[in-house]
């Protein structure tokens, strides 16, 4: 009986558990196999092909004594944290002007959302156009007369960054602005009113009692923006192929380029493990907030 | 009594609520102000976009680039479509157009449906696990690509699709199936159990409820999962280079290599020309659906 009972059950919804095989191999082969596979194989000397030659953390001491990686690594620091200020400041100050019962709402957001919908890989292009030095943007101020201008980002690999940041600011900051501004629509009309029958200034509302309130929507953001960062890869190839040298190089080019040019796939995997734990190190306190904090009330 | 009537002819007299505001206050003008130079910012590049694509190379070298063309020239999308050259292949742009329809239809449809049913059998069919599967595929959207790169290609070339459009399309599946099935669960959810208990009662099985019940209450969510998954798989780079080879490579990756190609010499307006045709199908997708792609990227960023 026992037996039957049991054969029944696994018989049981068959066609749901079926139709749940491939979100099972995904998350099963691909996401955990994987991510397994290659942390387990950065600790071999694979070269072209992926061989089990175990050597310890040999690959991680050459990464981290290889100039190329730190210039990587110093760069999306840099890159990142510009970025997750900026696009955060300016999302929040836009939803915040979008928020003010204006007219032509629709067309502002359509003109300020339009360039998230394009491929990083044209946003790249038309950046590195206008700030191309023979004809973008300073060749025409200094046809204004002013002939000393210089703003050349794209060709100093001290602005280089700069440079890739109002690209990214370009096609991000209207997305920040959607979230922030759906997060300004959720909250209760009654504490505005309260605000106000209280005389509390405006400004004031939103420092001291709005952005409190928005603290859920401003983290889920930061941790969209930052997963995003981390993988930086199309907009630098696109706009300055990692140049000028190496200036504006990124972990995810550097991988890239030892997994399928330079046939070191340790080196790559052994980087890829690192950008993996750059992740866990954001997305682990996130999901401890979100999820362990429930548990508590 | 009297005094009620007093206070009520009174009040009646003077204006009532907030002082009407002038429509050029300072506060106006900031809120504007600010807007419109950002409009502008955002603008910019599309602007300088189709000028550059309209102009001869000589009025490029010779003017502005914010400058409206003096002369309008088709020339150079002519030349994007049919002649811009990628190493030896001069046949254009349109190659990789055509290669990018053939990877997005497929891809499309194949992602739709695996994320679909995954959201509908999370959402009515739980077994033991299923929520281990979902919390699994949610972390999976944060995992670095790079780090799940070189294990599917030993995958697709264990299944002999690597390389080839099949091995491109069960990429975009599996990449796209968190933030789909997400999108699907969230909207499943919503709809009361008692629908899919009478149809239970009444005899239908799991692909008939999907197929006759659920799908047809639901396309306004299949519509919002097309533009995402339209302007996401168009705007790939990443995988296109990795899984797919030359002779098959989708728009994007064709467009990098014609505009920073290192030989010869550079025309700036068939560049910008390229660059205008590969942005666009997401851009005719985005003016076309307006609010629902609002719907679609917030889906992600919308607690499940």
């Amino acid at each position: 009986m026992a037996e039957a009972r049991r054969t029944n059950r696994m018989w049981r919804n068959l066609n749901a558990k079926i139709a749940a095989i491939p979100m099972v191999l995904t998350t099963l082969v691909v996401f955990v196999g994987g991510t397994a596979w290659t942390v387990l194989y950065s600790f071999t000397d694979s070269k072209l092909l992926p061989r089990e030659r175990w050597v310890g953390f040999d690959q991680y001491e050459r990464l981290w004594s290889n100039s190329r990686w730190l210039t990587s690594i110093e760069n999306l620091m840099v890159y990142g944290v510009l970025s997750l200020v900026f696009t955060i400041t300016i999302g929040f100050l836009l939803a915040v002007a979008m928020d003010q019962k204006i007219r032509y709402e629709d067309t502002f957001r359509t003109i300020m959302l339009y360039p998230f919908a394009l491929s990083f890989i044209v946003t790249g292009l038309v950046w590195q156009w206008i700030l191309n030095p023979e004809f973008g943007i300073q060749s025409i101020v200094r046809g204004l007369g002013w002939e000393s201008f210089t703003f050349n980002p794209l060709n100093d690999p001290k602005l280089v960054l700069y440079g890739l940041l109002i690209a990214g600011l370009w096609q991000g900051t209207g997305f920040v602005m959607c979230l922030m501004l759906a997060g300004l629509r959720g909250i209760d009309e009654d504490i505005w009113k309260a605000a106000r029958v209280d005389g509390i200034p405006t400004w004031k509302t939103y420092l001291q009692i709005i952005l409190p309130m928005m603290r859920p929507v401003f983290i889920t953001t930061l941790v969209i923006v930052a997963a995003g960062i981390i993988k930086l890869y199309d907009l630098v190839v696109a706009q300055t192929s990692g140049g000028p040298g190496t200036a504006s190089q990124v972990p995810a080019m550097y991988v890239y380029d030892y997994m399928f040019q330079a046939q070191n796939l340790g080196q790559g995997f052994a980087a890829s493990t690192m950008m993996l734990l750059t992740v866990l190190i954001v997305l682990i306190p996130w999901a401890y907030l979100e999820f362990g904090g429930k548990k508590h009330g | 009594m009297v005094d009620a009537t007093a206070i009520y002819t009174r009040s009646d007299a003077v204006p009532r609520g907030t002082k009407p505001k002038r429509a050029l206050s300072g506060r106006n003008i900031m809120i504007y102000g600010t807007l419109l130079v950002f409009s502008l910012y955002y603008l910019l590049p599309l602007w300088v976009m189709v000028m550059t694509s309209l102009k001869g190379m000589p009025e490029i070298r010779m003017g502005n680039i914010f400058a409206p063309p003096v002369e309008i020239t088709f020339e150079p999308w002519v030349k994007a479509w049919s002649q811009a050259c990628t190493g030896l292949n001069c046949d254009g742009l349109s190659r990789g157009f055509w290669n990018s329809v053939t990877i997005l239809i497929p891809s499309v449809i194949l992602s739709i449906v695996v994320a679909s049913v995954n959201g509908y059998a999370l959402t009515f069919w739980k077994f033991k696990g299923s929520d281990v599967f979902f919390t699994i595929l949610i972390f999976g959207a944060f995992i670095p690509y790079q780090v799940m790169l070189y294990p599917i290609v030993i995958l697709l070339r264990e299944m002999g699709l690597y390389g080839s459009l099949w091995g491109l399309v069960l990429v975009h599946t599996v990449f796209g199936m968190p933030i789909l099935t997400l999108l699907f669960r969230n909207y499943f959810s919503t709809i009361p159990e008692e629908l899919f208990k009478a149809a239970r009662v009444d005899g239908a099985g799991f692909w008939a409820i999907y197929a006759k019940i659920l799908m047809p209450m639901s396309l306004p969510i299949f519509v919002v999962a097309i533009i995402l998954q339209v302007t996401g798989i168009w705007n790939d780079f990443l995988f296109g280079v990795v899984y797919t080879k030359p002779d098959l490579y989708p728009m994007t990756v064709q467009l990098n290599n014609i505009v920073n190609s290192v030989q010869g010499v550079k025309e700036y307006n068939v560049n910008m020309a390229a660059t205008l045709l590969t942005g666009l199908v997401p851009l005719f997708i985005y003016f076309v659906s307006g609010k629902l792609f609002v719907r679609g990227i917030a889906a992600g960023a919308v607690k499940g």
